[in-house]
């Protein structure tokens, strides 16, 4: 069994990705589990259609305890036989989600959600690694492996960065490894290239680039991947690409973080920042003063 | 206060430091470097403290100290009687603080006191949810089931504070909702050193939520004070409110111990704060100086010296009047303390005693083993600032040993140097020490016994010591010495 979290900044598409990705492997034969660690709870809907599973967390507050629970209660087949399990958690603004993170897995585990038949459990994780609670999916014995959702805008890039250093705090003491860059295109000038170039200096690989391409709206507006919806469309060949190659990966690395100067002069190098822009901000410092 | 140089034979500022010496040799050098400043001899002579205190504990020694909600909730709001206190969090932390120091109160349980264990008891799913619902709640079944209570006090626990629950908004709404002061306190055990900063946050909430919300009915007197820093260990409270009253004070409020919220709330119009226990009330004792200018003063009713001076400290402030019947008083008393004196002294003659505990008592409590005819050689705080090691320099005599934060390491190799004939300190020790063959008292709650305040109380202290000390059993105990 291989165990892969995804990470990325905020609304980067990791949900959609790894969603038609995990629809990508099962169109494969592969057997797949997705375990949702983000309280918004919309890491399976393309699966089951339907928004809103019941959470394991949700369930935990409905009943009293943990110990009330059911597996069958939290974990629902979808497209592809894909089980599907949210963490579920609090509204923004109160509680712990990262708790109910840990709690969800522990759940999982104990109540063997693990079984020896699934080949890849897919961790679809909120945001940046804001506090213990979203690292527990990389934490000893759980995912292994981990893809990061960048895009070719800057504050994608610099998120991506910072995960690498979490990545990196927790590959020195366990087995964790960083095995590549998803690019979710946003059409930004030259993005292959510089997430290739990024990717490169964190030494590891830009491992498909995911052209931008609004089937992937019409397909989540009916509450489908691509790869259910539209098969044929270019767009699906794409995904099942992407999961041909996380399935064949072997390259695993422990990365190598940029520094924000690094990050910046990678921007420069390919023609983002323009040398003209440096004068930018300058000339109205000359009015005002 | 100009005191005689106390000596203690065959102790010297030498003898002490080599002592000292020893005992941090054990260390690992980093050890050794952070706790060689809290570990001194006494210099009687300077009246200001000999070691640094108030830092993180070291970790590995085997700390003797508490949790900021320890302190909150132990010490300052637990003994307030007519309010119901909430421990916020899972049920450990208020189960396990409920009635260490047995909060004596009178009235009847239920009905005008509410000395029971009350603890929203967090679950899993409140950590994740958020537990504000479920305090909203909590508050209107306190209010349903005990409709006499005055105020509500919402104590939080660790993690309140670590998932960022706002306690404040949900205390305010339901106090308008439920019509009583709903008073929260961010008491979270992690913040701080050690359980003063949880006095500290309780006089901070003190001063923002209860000071000056209620006034005193009956007309002012001059003569009115407040007993502040006292919480009726043992009835402490019960033993020197009615010698105040005898040398015609009128006690207006008890802080906390059997204390009232509505009194409390209205002692920014009393003429005098007297002070017992410095440390955990000071904040309050400056906050009603600087806003009300209304004086305070620390003053010691442990054995009849200090009781006396402490008498006679207050006639001076009062006057004439108030003069008059503190000399009655004494002199009243006098023959009484004279047949304790009497009876016990001569057993007690010479006697070593070592102590080790919070609050006032490392030093408070000195003058009434002189009283017995017993030695301090070596005394020392949990939780203490550098203000209150300056006020015990001069209690203890010179050369004799001072120790901050000690751990039961340090304490157990004094003993075997110093061998002492009676510890106090608390329950953690108290089994080492009597493992040693040495008597020992748990100071912080008079191990079940007390008062020992006042005149009332001195009778009983000497005889628990006496009791103690001179028991049989420890003819029956082979010493390690």
């Amino acid at each position: 069994m291989r165990q892969i979290a995804i990470y990325g900044k905020g609304g980067i598409g990791k949900s959609t990705t790894t969603q038609n990705t995990v629809a990508g492997l099962a169109s494969l034969g592969k057997k797949v589990m997705i375990v949702g660690c983000d309280p918004k709870a919309d890491s399976t809907r393309l699966m089951l259609h339907a928004k809103a599973q019941a959470t394991v967390m949700d369930l935990v507050r409905e009943r009293g305890t943990v110990e009330d629970l059911e597996l069958d209660d939290v974990l629902k087949t979808g497209y592809g036989d894909v089980r599907c399990v949210e963490s579920g958690g609090p509204e923004p603004g109160v509680g712990c989600a990262g708790r109910g993170v840990i709690t969800a897995i522990n759940f999982l585990e104990e109540n063997g959600a693990y079984t020896p038949d699934l080949d890849f459990v897919f961790y679809d994780v909120l945001g940046d690694v804001v506090c213990g609670g979203f690292a527990m999916p990389i934490r000893e014995n759980k995912a292994e492996e981990i893809y990061i959702v960048v895009s070719g805008e800057m504050m994608a890039m610099y998120a991506a960065n910072n995960i690498a250093k979490g990545i990196l705090k927790y590959a020195t003491s366990g087995k964790v490894r960083l095995g590549g860059l998803i690019c979710n295109s946003r059409n930004t000038d030259k993005e292959a290239e510089l997430i290739e170039a990024l990717a490169a200096k964190l030494g590891t690989q830009m491992i498909h680039f995911v052209p931008r391409d609004n089937q992937v709206q019409r397909a989540e507006l009916r509450r489908m991947t691509v790869i259910e919806y539209s098969p044929d469309h270019q767009q699906a060949t794409e995904y099942r690409e992407l999961a041909r190659k996380i399935s064949e990966n072997k390259m695993l690395v422990v990365p190598n973080p940029l520094t924000m100067d690094e990050l910046e002069d990678l921007l420069m190098e390919f023609g983002i920042i323009d040398a003209d822009d440096e004068n930018v901000g300058k000339a109205e410092a000359a009015v005002s003063s | 206060m100009s005191e005689a140089i106390k000596k203690v034979e065959g102790i010297t500022k030498e003898s002490t430091q080599e002592m000292i010496d020893k005992v941090l040799e054990v260390y690992p050098e980093k050890g050794r470097k952070k706790r060689a400043p809290h570990l001194a001899p006494n210099d009687q002579t300077t009246g200001s403290a000999c070691v640094k205190s108030n830092r993180k504990t070291v970790p590995g020694v085997m700390s003797a100290r508490g949790c900021a909600f320890a302190g909150a909730k132990g010490v300052v709001w637990g003994p307030i009687r007519d309010m119901v206190h909430i421990s916020h969090g899972p049920v450990g932390c208020g189960w396990y603080s409920w009635g260490t120091r047995r909060n004596l109160m009178s009235g009847i349980n239920g009905v005008t006191n509410f000395a029971m264990q009350f603890t929203s008891d967090f679950q899993e799913k409140d950590i994740v949810y958020g537990g504000d619902k479920k305090l909203k709640a909590c508050l209107e079944e306190a209010r349903g089931l005990f409709p006499l209570a005055k105020g509500i006090s919402v104590l939080s626990e660790c993690p309140v504070g670590l998932i960022g629950d706002d306690i404040n908004a949900v205390a305010k709404q339901s106090a308008k909702d439920l019509d009583i002061p709903i008073i929260p306190c961010n008491c979270e055990g992690f913040r701080g050193v050690s359980q003063s900063l949880g006095h500290h946050i309780s006089n901070d909430t003190i001063r923002d939520f209860i000071i000056e919300t209620r006034e005193f009915t009956e007309p002012a007197t001059p003569y009115d004070v407040a007993l502040i820093g006292d919480y009726n260990i043992g009835g402490d409270v019960w033993s020197v409110k009615p010698l105040l009253e005898e040398i015609g004070l009128n006690v207006k409020a008890t802080w906390t111990g059997d204390g009232e919220l509505d009194k409390i709330a209205a002692t920014h119009q009393v003429k005098l704060n007297i002070i017992h226990c410095y440390r955990s009330m000071n904040y309050m004792c400056k906050v009603m100086e600087e806003k009300y200018g209304i004086p305070w003063m620390e003053l010691n009713f442990f054995g009849p010296t200090k009781i006396t001076a402490s008498l006679r400290r207050l006639g001076e402030y009062f006057g004439d009047e108030i003069k008059e019947k503190v000399e009655k008083a004494i002199a009243k008393y006098e023959p009484i303390m004279q047949a304790v004196l009497d009876e016990y002294r001569p057993r007690l003659e010479g006697k070593k005693v070592m102590l080790y505990v919070g609050g006032l008592r490392p030093r408070h409590t000195i003058g009434a083993y002189e009283d017995l005819g017993m030695i301090c050689v070596g005394s020392g705080y949990e939780f203490a600032h550098g203000d209150d090691y300056d006020r015990t320099s001069v209690e203890m005599p010179d050369a004799t040993v001072v120790y901050d934060d000690a751990s039961e390491f340090e304490l157990e190799q004094f003993a075997h140097k110093l061998r002492p004939d009676l510890v106090g300190s608390g329950i953690k020790e108290k089994y080492l020490f009597q493992k040693m063959g040495i008597p020992f008292r748990q100071m912080h709650s008079w191990d079940y016994s007390g008062p020992y305040h006042a005149y009332m109380g001195f009778p009983i202290f000497a005889r628990d010591i006496d009791m103690a000390v001179n028991s049989p059993t420890w003819k029956l105990v082979e010493s390690p010495f």
